[in-house]
């Protein structure tokens, strides 16, 4: 649904130089360049959608649902936690934010 | 320091009338002293955070019980050089206050885990006054301008289509699953009786209750679950919020092209960057 789905990209999982944190992801809005608007997206739900080959509950696509924690640095990138971690190769894939909870 | 020695014989022994607790208190002097291992007042704010674990203290209190200090004299001239740094269990007023409030009762109380939560009002957003017009954000009904009519309990928005305009009924709606925009509709002539039934609890929740549950439930799984039936009295209650509704709708210019229209993102908009 375009009013929910708008994309961002999954970057990487929180790291260090050398060691990676999955449990937390970093998310890359477009248009979204500093901390200032990256704001607005904390809190908002996130989903990670794709494409299994079991059909599960009817369908074969699937969810993983998270939220916005906080922004990350200065250009607008954002923090994110899903229930259970994204998978690397996700890295480079769309993943869809939430207009909800809404604070407008 | 020769006040000491004065009261208290040759050797040094620890006044057996106060109790010395903590983990540097020297040799134990008794058969009970030696079962302590964690001072008293750690024991029992334990058993306060964890009532359950620490169910089975039947009264709350240790085997032990900490005698209270008798000796004249013993607090105005404190005993340095012989007893180590531990806790000194001389009963404070309050400490004995204390006490006597966690009695059998309560402590068995508090086994039981009591929340001590208070639920207070939701705080809406000030947006979302009644005649605002909302977009909702999730649900069989994502994309559609909504009527905002009351401000229910619990996170809950009364809100209309109306249904005519747009399909979308008397429903509920979460207060965060909404967008608030700047557009107002005018609901005075709103029959006010009828939205407060449909503000009562039990409204829009009356169907569900039926539903068969156990053991009923399941031999019905395999049959095809029953069509919804909604009450006839639904539609009329529609029809008569609607009525006023539609009537202040027309008087705007294009405002029920816009309550019938669907909200949606397209490229290069920004949500972050747009006035609702």
């Amino acid at each position: 649904m375009p009013e929910a789905g708008h994309r961002l990209k999954h970057l990487s999982y929180t790291r260090g130089k050398r060691n990676t944190s999955p449990g937390t992801s970093l998310l890359k809005l477009e248009g979204v360049d500093d901390t200032n608007a990256a704001r607005f997206y904390c809190g908002k739900r996130v989903a990670y959608v794709y494409r299994a080959q079991r059909e599960k509950q009817g369908t074969k696509i699937r969810v993983i649902w998270g939220k916005v924690q906080r922004p990350h640095g200065n250009s607008g990138v954002v923090r994110a936690k899903f229930r259970s971690n994204l998978p690397p190769k996700s890295f480079g894939a769309s993943v869809r934010v939430m207009l909800y909870p809404s604070s407008i | 320091m020769t006040t000491v020695s004065d009261l208290s014989s040759a050797e040094p022994v620890p006044n057996p009338n106060t109790t010395t607790i903590g983990r540097s208190s020297g040799p134990p002097t008794s058969p009970s002293q030696c079962r302590q291992r964690r001072p008293r007042s750690t024991t029992l704010r334990r058993m306060t955070l964890n009532p359950r674990r620490y169910a089975h203290h039947r009264d709350g209190v240790l085997e032990r019980e900490v005698p209270i200090p008798t000796v004249a004299g013993a607090s105005c001239c404190p005993d340095f050089g012989r007893l180590d740094r531990g806790l000194r269990l001389e009963y404070t007023s309050s400490q004995k206050f204390r006490q006597t409030q966690r009695t059998p009762t309560s402590m068995a109380n508090s086994a039981i885990p009591q929340t001590r939560k208070t639920l207070h009002p939701t705080k809406y957003r000030e947006s979302l006054k009644p005649g605002t017009v909302l977009i909702l954000l999730a649900g069989r009904f994502r994309g559609k301008r909504v009527i905002l009519l009351k401000q229910l309990t619990g996170g809950a928005l009364l809100v209309t289509g109306p249904f005519k305009v747009n399909g979308v009924p008397l429903r509920r709606v979460n207060h965060r699953y909404v967008l608030s925009t700047s557009t107002v509709v005018n609901i005075e002539g709103v029959d006010s009786k009828v939205i407060e039934k449909v503000s009562e609890e039990g409204y829009f929740t009356k169907g569900k209750e039926s539903k068969a549950k156990g053991e009923e439930a399941f031999f019905k799984q395999g049959e095809k679950p029953e069509k919804k039936q909604v009450d006839s009295g639904r539609a009329e209650d529609q029809k008569a919020v609607d009525k006023a509704l539609l009537a202040s709708i027309k008087k705007v210019d294009n405002l029920s092209h816009y309550l019938g229209s669907s909200f949606s993102l397209r490229k290069g908009q920004q949500p972050h960057a747009m006035v609702f």
